[in-house]
Formats: structure tokens, C-alpha cells, sequence
């Protein structure tokens, strides 16, 4: 599909970044362009993204110790004097310890903090499942007004990184911290809120986010091969939610599969669930996340095996669905 | 019969050149933060705290919580070598599968009596054994080790307030107060001094000590184990990376990856 710019992954070699990487790189391009923006950390400069930005914009960044409570609450003052602030600390840090500040100080005052959710998901590997932030989503689409945004390679981070500075209200962008395929270009086109098709096909669609589109459209290809039209949907936004985009996907294809680096309650797939289940329609839907546990050690990639989470993962669950819709529509 | 101060450092040693096979091995993890803090470890296990390492689940027996849980390989060596489990498990550290996770976790590794992750956590949880101790009637002790950037942490604080407010006097705290925290120098980022002042005005009853000298420490513990009606909190001056001359008081180190060269040169330093 040359219109959506994408790079050919099947075909040739790709280039491997770290999300966390186009986070920084957006938060310099917005300094660059003399956007009035502070940029915050807690004590993760090193790994999150932001030292090369703390050298470049001194004066813009501040470094607040391992005190993401009161960062927050900082921000939501930045924030409230009218600046464009972004914090930094990582998934579980900002949904978990400060989620009750993001809750009642900033989203309750609909206040313009955008906040980063650096080595999420899986992808702090070796640390395991207490650093791992698999419910980060989850918790963060709950909140009133806020927008949460699960870039799928750190081109499209860099771009949802700019794109957040046009927010109003507060927003979560989810990073990781491994290194994973670049897929986009920078023409590929990304707007807060609207999904896009990667690949067509018409059996069955299968909705994704994160470093997990990459698995999706090897999926799709590997299913073409066999006769199968898998529909590969970056569903970048989970929220707002592409309603319209995932309904035509139920009628046209009849059949869905949701593909995410995080929990199996609340994320993606269950954003997607409420939306399908309120249309009327019975599609089959299969949800392709981690079910009820934490994480644990190991390599990136290791993990997204041992989950499920690789193209032959996500074929599996599009033969399941594709075989119920046979099963829960017989032709009339 | 404690072991003589020759042998703890000799403890000492071992335990430092475990944590840089772990660390090598795992191609990733903490090893400034694992290195300050592992003469504490072989005090407190080899001296202070009464355990059992047959008997992991003992109930009377001393707790370590591991706030600054980053230092996972420091307490996996101590565990391994006081005889949890087999030393060789160490080279599993952060693989797949392994019962040593990245952070520590209770229900894979026998002798954590806490899981921990989040810094800023630990000192909450000892509270919480305390306070159960006392009302079981059984006197054993609860040490929490944590860095001097987890103090930043404001639930540090209000865990301070509720074991003097409650006169907790079996709990420990321990402060690995190399200065350092990940992207640099405590009183550059959020400055923490004067810290004894702060936990003196918080009630507690505050040691302070060179925390790479194992007589000093077994000396604050004795301290701490007889001071009654107050808690205690140990304030341990440490290097970060301490024994390894290139990673001494360089912040890089807080999460480096250490290389095959490097390793060699580190295992030198401490042969
Ligand atoms: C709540 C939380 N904040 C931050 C981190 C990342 N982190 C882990 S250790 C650390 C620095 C800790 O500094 P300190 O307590 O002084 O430990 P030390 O210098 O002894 O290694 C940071 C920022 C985290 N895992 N969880």
C-alpha cells in the first residue's frame, strides 16, 4: 500500500530504534521550533530519552528526583499557568504512583500535561514483571478527557510526541524501551484519534498498537500466502477510539482480532469489545494480550514469544476467529 | 559464633565478584547500586539478622526488605552463598524462566521475605511486620536496606512518621548513602542533606556509619537491636560501585552493561 508510505518489511532489511528515542527526538524538533514547552524527568534521564534534550534545552528541562508524585503534581502548576509541559517516568510509574494525581489534580482540571510512559510494556525485559507496565492503558483510558496513544515505532512516537503538543486536555503517550522495527515513514500519515490501514484484506481484521503492528502485518503476510485476506489496522489511538474504522472492519471482514503489549482487561481489545458489543453486531473477536499476570525476566523478544505476541501468535488467533465466524454464522 | 571482621570482608569479596558474574552474564542490570551496598548484606546475613536458610519460611526468624530492589544481585549472591540455594543459580539471573528475577520476587526465590520493585515501598512493608511482630507477641527484627535517592520518595516519609509515631522499635532502616542516584548526584537533582537531621526531627534514632567497615556495622546493629521505644535508622556512607576503581563514583554505572574486558579488570580489582 505506497500510499500509507510504509517501508516493505518483508522484503527488505529494517532498521531497529527504541520508541523512547522518538520521543526525544519529537520533544527536540518542538524546541527547535521555539515551542514554549518544559520537559520533566524523574531521575530516568538515562534511559527514558530526555539526556540528550537535558544537554541541548537546559533551561527548558528539569530533573526532579525520584519523586514522580510530586512531578506530576509539579507539572499540573506548569501546566495551570498555561505552558505545555511533558513528563517523563516510566508506564507503570505514571499510571501507577501518580494515578491518583493524574486523576484528581490534572484530568480533573482538564489541565495540558502530557505525560510519558517510557519503557512500557514488555520492554524492560531482563527487569521483569514489577518494572514491566502492562496495565498502563488500562488505567489511563479510564480517566476523564484524557487522550492515550500507543505509538508502533519511534517514527510515529516522534510524530504523536509533536502531535500531543496540540492537545489541550492531557495526554499519555506509551514508549518502549526495546528496540524495535521501523515500519513508518515520515509521510506515513498520523492524526490523533483515526486508525489506518497498513494492508487490506477482507476475511478478517486485525486491530493493533504498539511495537506489535510489525508483528501483525508479518502475520497478514503469512496469511496471505495461505489464502487468508487479513486486515492489518494501526489502532495507534485507543483513545478516542476509531468506532467508525473498527465497525466497517466488523461488517466487511466479520471477524477481528486485537493485538497488544499489555494486559488483556482494559486495554486495546477491551476498548474495542465495548465498542463492537454496542454496535449489535455478533462478530467474533479474539484478543491477543497478556491475561491476568505480571510479566517476568527475560529478552524482549523472548517475551513477546512466551505471550503470544509474534506474527504465528496472532495467525493462530486469526484461524480460531476466522473458524467461529464460520461456526456462529451459518449461511443462510 | 559471628564471624571475625576478616572473614565478613572475605564474605565481602566473594559476594562483589558473584554480583559482576550476574551481572555479566544477565547483559543487563544495577551494578553501582548492587556493589555499595554488599558489605550490608554481608553484615546483616552473616552477622546481625537471625535466620535459618533451611528454614526460609521460618517464623521467627529476621526479615530483610530490599527497598532499593535494583540491587536484586547483591542479595541473590548473599542468599546463594549463605545457603538458600545453589550458588550456580546465580548464572540464571534476569533469563527467562529463572527463579532470580530482575526485581525481587518472593514466590520464585526462597529467602526474599518481600517482593519488592517500586523504590520507595520497603520501609511501609517493614512497618507492616512490625506491627504484626508486636502483636504476636514475637520479638524478631526487620532490617529495610534503602538507597539515599529512595528517600526522595514521599511515602519514605510517611512510613518515617508511622513507626516513630507507633514507637517501632524493631525495625531497622538502613540508608546506602553513596550520593548517587541514576542520572547523578543526590544534592545536585533533589538534595537530600542534612538526611540525619531529618530523620533525627522524624523521631527516629539515627546512626551514622562508614558502610564499607563491617566492624563499624556490626557495631550499629548491636546499637540499633538495643535502643528501645524508637526506631533506628542506619546511615551508611558508601561509594557507589565500590571496589570496582572505574566504576567508583560514576554515575553511568547505576545501569551500565558490563563487557568482557571490563569484567576482567573488575574481577582483577578484586581478586
Ligand atoms: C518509583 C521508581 N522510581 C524510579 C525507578 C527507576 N530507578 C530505579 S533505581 C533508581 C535510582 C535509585 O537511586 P538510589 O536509591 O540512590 O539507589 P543507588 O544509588 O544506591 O543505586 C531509579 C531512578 C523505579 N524503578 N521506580
Amino acid at each position: 500500500m505506497p500510499e500509507m508510505g510504509l517501508v516493505d518489511v518483508h522484503h527488505s532489511a529494517v532498521k531497529l530504534e527504541a520508541t523512547n528515542r522518538g520521543y526525544e527526538r519529537g520533544l527536540i524538533e518542538l524546541a527547535e521550533r521555539g515551542a514554549d514547552i518544559i520537559v520533566m524527568d524523574a531521575d530516568l534521564a538515562g534511559s527514558s530519552g530526555t539526556s540528550e534534550f537535558r544537554k541541548r534545552f537546559p533551561d527548558r528541562f528539569m530533573d526532579i528526583g525520584l519523586c514522580e508524585q510530586d512531578m506530576l503534581g509539579t507539572a499540573a502548576g506548569i501546566a495551570l499557568a498555561g505552558k505545555c509541559v511533558y513528563v517523563t517516568t516510566h508506564g507503570m510509574l505514571a499510571a501507577g504512583k501518580a494515578w491518583d494525581i493524574i486523576r484528581s489534580t490534572i484530568c480533573y482540571g482538564a489541565l495540558n500535561v502530557n505525560i510519558c510512559g517510557a519503557d512500557a510494556g514488555l520492554s524492560a525485559g531482563g527487569a521483569g514483571g514489577s518494572r514491566q507496565s502492562l496495565e498502563d492503558v488500562a488505567v489511563m483510558r479510564t480517566l476523564p478527557g484524557m487522550t492515550v496513544v500507543v505509538p508502533a515505532d519511534s517514527l510515529e512516537a516522534k510524530k504523536a510526541t509533536i502531535a500531543a503538543s496540540r492537545i489541550p486536555g492531557p495526554v499519555y503517550l506509551r514508549f518502549a524501551a526495546a528496540r524495535v522495527p521501523i515500519i513508518t515513514t515520515d509521510i506515513t500519515p498520523f492524526t490523533v484519534g483515526k486508525a489506518e490501514v497498513y494492508r487490506r484484506g477482507d476475511d478478517v481484521s486485525i486491530l493493533a498498537c504498539g511495537v506489535v503492528v510489525y508483528e501483525a502485518m508479518k502475520a497478514s503476510r503469512m496469511l496471505e500466502d495461505n489464502g487468508i485476506g487479513a486486515r492489518v489496522i494501526n489502532c495507534h489511538t485507543i483513545k478516542p477510539l476509531d468506532r467508525a474504522i473498527i465497525s466497517r472492519a466488523s461488517v466487511e471482514t466479520g471477524a477481528l482480532v486485537t493485538v497488544e503489549e499489555g494486559a488483556s482487561i482494559g486495554g486495546l481489545g477491551g476498548a474495542c469489545a465495548e465498542a463492537l458489543a454496542q454496535t449489535g453486531r455478533a462478530t467474533p473477536l479474539k484478543i491477543v494480550a497478556i491475561d491476568d499476570r505480571f510479566g517476568e525476566s527475560g529478552e524482549h523478544e523472548e517475551l513477546l514469544n512466551t505471550f503470544g505476541l509474534t506474527a504465528r501468535g496472532i495467525s493462530a488467533a486469526v484461524r480460531e476467529v476466522i473458524s467461529r465466524k464460520k461456526d456462529e454464522q451459518p449461511q443462510s | 559464633m559471628s564471624p571475625t571482621p576478616v572473614e565478613l570482608r572475605e564474605v565481602a569479596t566473594v559476594l562483589r565478584r558473584d554480583v559482576l558474574t550476574m551481572l555479566l552474564e544477565a547483559g543487563s542490570g544495577h551494578p553501582g547500586g548492587s556493589l555499595s551496598c554488599v558489605d550490608i548484606l554481608a553484615v546483616l546475613y552473616w552477622h546481625a539478622m537471625k535466620v535459618n536458610p533451611e528454614r526460609p519460611t521460618w517464623e521467627d526468624r529476621d526479615r530483610l526488605v530490599l527497598s532499593k530492589a535494583h540491587a536484586a544481585p547483591a542479595l541473590y549472591a548473599a542468599l546463594a552463598r549463605r545457603g538458600y540455594f545453589d550458588v550456580r543459580e546465580l548464572l540464571t539471573f534476569r533469563k527467562l524462566k529463572s527463579k532470580l528475577q530482575g526485581f525481587p520476587d518472593m514466590q520464585k526465590t526462597p529467602g526474599i521475605d518481600a517482593s519488592v520493585g517500586s523504590p520507595g515501598q520497603g520501609l511501609s512493608i517493614a512497618n507492616g511486620l512490625a506491627i504484626a511482630a508486636r502483636r504476636d507477641r514475637k520479638n524478631f527484627r526487620i532490617y529495610c536496606l534503602m538507597g539515599d535517592g529512595e528517600a526522595q520518595e514521599g511515602q519514605t516519609w510517611e512510613a518515617a512518621m508511622t513507626a516513630a509515631h507507633h514507637g517501632i522499635d524493631n525495625v531497622c532502616a538502613v540508608i546506602d548513602r553513596n550520593h548517587m542516584m541514576g542520572d547523578g548526584n543526590t544534592e545536585e537533582i533533589a538534595s537530600l542533606a542534612p538526611l540525619g537531621d531529618k530523620w533525627k526531627t522524624f523521631n527516629w534514632h539515627v546512626i551514622s556509619v562508614d558502610g564499607h567497615d563491617v566492624e563499624a556495622l556490626s557495631a550499629a546493629f548491636n546499637e540499633a537491636s538495643s535502643t528501645k521505644g524508637k526506631p533506628t535508622v542506619v546511615i551508611a556512607k558508601t561509594v557507589k560501585g565500590k571496589g570496582v576503581p572505574f566504576m567508583e563514583n560514576r554515575p553511568e554505572w547505576h545501569d551500565r552493561k558490563l563487557t568482557e574486558d571490563l569484567y576482567e579488570e573488575a574481577m582483577r580489582a578484586l581478586a
